[in-house]
């Protein structure tokens, strides 16, 4: 016995028994969903007098968002820089999986490679079915929000794990560069590429003009040379504190950024943080996250071989070494990319930040929103808002996850190993 | 008239929520015969909604088939905002019960023609077959709804202008800026309330203590409107100690002394006696404990 019909035939479900993060909070509120997007029931009752068609019972759970990945170069196999004949085959596998652990949105991450593979990547995906292209999540997998294209316009100094021989600076003066090297920009969500690079700073303009959110990482800038980059647009750091300078007292570097009074007015400098435990020593995660707690955005930087056993995989042109929760460049100590998920990105950033649910939660979804400009209808649990939904229990554990108001995959199986790691 | 006076504003609030609980399940509405309540906003009854919304969780009501009126909205307030009425009745009442949303009637204070709004309620209210129980409260100014001092004691659902006393107890909740306030609201008059079977009205705290003392203590007059009441078959005054304080001792004791103690609960499981040493009631009291 739903409305009246007069706004809407499509079904109401109504989630009870929940808290909600909403206004930067977790309150005891029932969550109303119709046509895949947050309904505000105060209007439905009073507008169309109508009321719930179906009643999920959370049993106390909370809902948050559904998680945003903006770095994620792979996973179960998949590298997304491998140029495969199906590279939409590859995303979409992936895209599948990670809704287990809470995903509902990502950025497939490119990391250096050579231009025959972005033009393949960049190209099937204009000239195949629109497969991966930006779409919407659904039932197929978390929504492709963009590419992320981490490099090649990168420091050497600061490769870390990418492969020398295909960095690139900028020759021509800018776009052109970008257009040699990518083929088309058209599905790019994010570039990260260094700062000090002769010619960076009018391709930072320009990206951003596009825009297309530019990142500084993989650089040696100092701090004056990534403000700069800021006033040019630039709006978030790859990865802080990885592949890059250190802080330093008298000259913090780019990770200075996070308190600089250098940065244009009404803008906020958003920065990555890999909260697996290894990439950033706890101390380190709340150092930043007390200096800038609104601009922190976690990241998995997940490989392959996240959620594979352990062994040899493959990342971009280099064969990587798993062992426990570590990936090495094989044969080197150079860390190439976690194995964490997201969800127990966010448990660990919790645990070790002491950080409230609220936050921890607002670092895996409103803030990627706000940071890639589609909070309107991402990141967050207002009216209108897409009904992109994980639920979690109290310790954080993913229990479902909705996309569009449906249910796509209830919890994940459990992967022992990793979690008694974590745990300690 | 009835006076039931409680020691404080919780037991007050659950007296009369249990009050209209008992005579919706007495009454036992049905698709083809609907109980209609009459509702108040404000802060007075509040404790009453949470109850209610306690029993309908616990299951010992259902509003399936209960039609409500409400007494009052601003006027010119968009129906979104956090203090219009429609909001306070949604977020205490509505959202936690299974009202039917085609039943819950309350006047719109953005109609585009206010008159013919109030006439159409009125219209709504006669349909319905009239009012079973109408709740209501009082302001420190004596006044029902926002039936003013020196509003007809027989006036009808209209458009009012809000006198000073009440636009300054309204300022609380528009962060104390007068400016901020509704000067104009719709209004059921007192005489749509006097047209009710029963009408029960809650008074707790000492600010309304006077208004009380001139509601029933003295004649009706239109300064009180409240006092209109005292020509009403079936008035029931709700309140606690303190909204008692400025009426005469012999009142409070004629009242106090005809509270039957167990009477109203027979929809309860028994309370527990009063006992003392002699009595040895303390003992059956744990009795009764256990078997719970």
């Amino acid at each position: 016995m739903p409305s009246n019909k007069s706004v809407s035939d499509a079904p109401i479900t109504q989630f009870i028994n929940c808290r909600i993060l909403r206004d930067n909070e977790l309150q005891r509120e029932d969550l109303w969903v119709r046509e895949g997007r947050i309904l505000d029931p105060e209007k439905l009752f009073f507008d169309e007098q109508g009321y719930a068609d179906k009643r999920v019972d959370c049993e106390g759970s909370i809902i948050a968002p559904g998680f945003i990945d903006v770095q994620i170069n792979g996973g179960y196999g998949i590298d997304f820089s491998q140029a495969s004949e199906n590279v939409s085959d590859g995303v979409s596998f992936v895209a599948k999986k990670i809704l287990e652990h809470g995903v509902t949105s990502f950025c497939p991450t490119l990391v250096t490679s050579p231009p025959e593979v972005y033009h393949k990547v960049t190209v099937s995906f204009l000239s195949v079915l629109p497969q991966v292209k930006v779409h919407d999540g659904g039932p197929h997998g978390a929504g492709v929000l963009g590419f992320h294209l981490e490099g090649p316009f990168i420091s050497a100094e600061k490769k870390g794990a990418h492969p020398e021989k295909y960095l690139r600076t900028f020759k021509s003066g800018g776009l052109e560069d970008l257009m040699e090297v990518y083929g088309s920009l058209d599905d790019v969500a994010i570039v990260t590429l260094a700062p000090e690079l002769p010619g960076s700073q009018s391709v930072v303009r320009e990206l951003s003009r596009r825009g297309i959110t530019v990142s500084l990482g993989h650089s040696a800038a100092d701090l004056s040379q990534a403000e700069e980059a800021v006033q040019h647009g630039a709006t978030f750091i790859t990865h802080l504190f990885n592949a890059m300078l250190p802080f330093h007292h008298r000259d913090p570097g780019i990770v200075g950024l996070l308190t600089s009074d250098r940065i244009p007015a009404g803008r906020t400098v958003y920065y990555g943080m890999i909260a697996d435990g290894i990439h950033t020593n706890p101390a380190a995660l709340r150092i930043a996250h007390r200096a800038h707690p609104s601009g922190l955005v976690l990241v998995t930087d997940a490989i392959t071989a996240m959620g594979l056993p352990p062994g040899r995989h493959t990342l971009g042109q280099q064969v990587i070494e798993i062992q426990g929760l570590h990936a090495y460049v094989a044969g080197t100590k150079t860390l190439s990319g976690s194995i964490a998920t997201m969800d127990m990105c966010v448990r660990h950033f919790k645990q070790a930040s002491g950080c409230s649910v609220q936050e921890a939660l607002e670092a895996a979804s409103l803030h990627p929103a706000q940071l890639l400009g589609i909070s309107h209808k991402k990141g967050k649990l207002d009216y209108g808002s897409d009904a992109d939904l994980v639920l979690l229990d109290e310790g954080l554990n993913v229990k479902a996850t909705y996309i569009s108001g449906e249910e796509e995959t209830g919890p994940p199986v459990p992967s022992y190993m990793i979690d008694m790691v974590l745990m300690d | 008239m009835r006076l039931v006076i409680l020691d404080d504003y919780d037991l007050a609030s659950e007296w009369a929520a249990k009050y209209i609980r008992n005579r919706i399940v007495q009454f036992k509405p049905s698709a083809d015969r609907f109980f209609t309540l009459g509702l108040p906003t404000g802060s007075t009854p509040y404790g009453c909604y949470q109850k209610l919304i306690e029993y309908y969780r616990h299951g010992d009501i259902s509003f399936k088939y209960v039609k409500t009126f409400n007494m009052d909205e601003y006027v010119g307030l968009p129906r979104a905002h956090p203090e219009s009425y429609h909001s306070y009745m949604w977020n205490n009442f509505f959202k936690h019960i299974d009202i039917d949303p085609a039943n819950a009637h309350i006047l719109d204070g953005n109609a585009q023609n206010l008159e013919e709004e109030c006439q159409a309620y009125e219209q709504k209210i006669a349909e319905a077959g009239g009012i079973e129980l109408f709740v209501g409260g009082i302001g420190p100014d004596g006044h029902i709804a926002f039936n003013e001092p020196g509003s007809s004691l027989v006036s009808r659902t209209r458009v009012k202008t809000l006198a000073k006393d009440t636009i300054v107890a309204n300022a609380r909740f528009f962060g104390n800026d007068l400016s901020k306030v509704p000067t104009m609201a719709l209004t059921v008059g007192v005489g749509t309330v006097m047209d009710a079977k029963e009408v029960m009205i809650l008074i707790t705290g000492a600010h309304k203590a006077f208004a009380l003392y001139k509601a029933i203590e003295e004649g009706v007059n239109h300064m009180w409107t409240v006092s209109a009441f005292q020509q009403h078959p079936r008035t029931i005054f709700v309140c606690d100690e303190d909204a008692t304080l400025e009426l005469r001792v012999k009142t409070v004791k004629y009242f106090k002394g005809q509270q039957p103690t167990r009477k109203w609960r027979h929809l309860d499981k028994p309370p527990l006696r009063e006992g003392n040493w002699t009595n040895g009631i303390g003992r059956q009291n744990l009795k009764e404990q256990t078997h719970d």
